[in-house]
């Protein structure tokens, strides 16, 4: 990550990413649903309720038996507590929530805990993680494992840590996903993607947190 | 949603040049570019920044199509009086988002 990019991320009136957690704290403040019920009305204020949250995610869901990502909690949320339509991935509005909650943990570290429950998911995208597909034949883990530092173009191969998830993409000209960041590299190495709140991508993004275990979180991040 | 970040210094020394940098969230939609279908995506870009101060044209922008989303915006100006800098932003279809801060001069 280069200087300038730094610069820019870490000045909140110059980072872009800003835009879009203004937009999700005036979503936590708005009601919606049947249940006529902001965020705010259960959490209260997010800078004390979600401290630290983002950090802790994909955590174990009992209710699905299985991990969801922050995006999925929060649709979660709107459509058993607030009685209101889940949130499209990648939509501007679910960004911006996921952006404004995450944004409580920066500079956290990353602690993902593992126990018996969520162990077979861990288990499940390190598998992901070094299994080679796609027409290139390539796992995750040849690229960002063995050829970290090196370069693919002209970027420097990252070891993949998701630190700053939703960032700011200086090639997106917008926020996404850590979804739609793997659905690019998946397409890289010319490989179907998962669709979004895929299961397989649940576990991988487990995978990669639990790997980042004490990385501090830089959401918004933002990338070249 | 238009919004608009503006920082600028909350205090200045008289004569003192100071920086002020601005960020408006918009797509900056080209118009060259085209759907999958084929059909071409209408321009929609800002085309004008303003910034007054005290009531005085300090900096203007007329921007282009070419321009990154979500523009960010920085320059400098000289710090004369106390009062309000004010900063516009017009563009396609209706855009216009106005923002301001006050600053206070020693």
């Amino acid at each position: 990550m280069a200087r300038e990019t730094r610069a820019i991320q870490d000045d909140d009136t110059t980072n872009p990413g800003m835009l879009w957690v203004l937009d999700g704290e005036a979503l936590w403040n708005k009601k919606a649903g049947t249940t006529d019920r902001a965020c705010a009305a259960c959490h209260g204020d997010a800078r004390t309720s979600m401290k630290g949250v983002a950090a802790r995610y994909p955590a174990f869901d009992t209710a699905r038996g299985r991990p969801v990502n922050l995006e999925q909690r929060i649709n979660l949320c709107r459509t058993q507590r607030q009685k209101a339509a889940a949130l499209a991935f990648e939509s501007r509005e679910l960004l911006a929530l996921t952006a404004y909650v995450a944004r409580q943990s920066r500079g956290l570290p990353i602690n993902i805990a593992i126990d018996a429950r969520t162990r077979p998911f861990l288990d499940a995208g390190r598998e992901t993680f070094h299994r080679r597909q796609g027409q290139l034949n390539l796992a995750c883990s040849q690229c960002h494992d063995d050829n970290w530092g090196k370069r693919l173009a002209g970027s420097v191969i990252p070891q993949a840590h998701p630190t700053g998830y939703p960032l700011y993409r200086l090639e997106w000209q917008g926020l996404g996903s850590f979804e739609r960041r793997l659905r690019n590299c998946l397409i890289g190495i010319r490989a179907e993607p998962y669709a979004y709140g895929a299961p397989e991508f649940v576990d991988l993004e487990l995978y990669l947190m639990w790997r980042a275990n004490g990385m501090k979180i830089e959401t918004p991040a933002v990338r070249p | 949603m238009a919004r608009a970040i503006v920082n600028v210094p909350s205090q200045a020394k008289r004569g003192e040049i100071i920086e002020i940098k601005t960020l408006a969230a918009h797509p900056m939609e080209t118009g060259f570019r085209r759907t999958q279908l084929g059909e071409l995506i209408p321009r929609d870009i800002i085309r004008r920044f303003v910034c007054t101060y005290n009531g005085a044209e300090v900096f203007r922008v007329d921007l282009h199509p070419a321009m990154a989303a979500n523009p960010l915006i920085a320059f400098t100006t000289v710090a004369t009086e106390s009062g309000t800098i004010a900063f516009q932003w017009a563009g396609d279809n209706g855009y216009a988002v106005t923002e301001s801060a006050s600053i206070r001069v020693e």
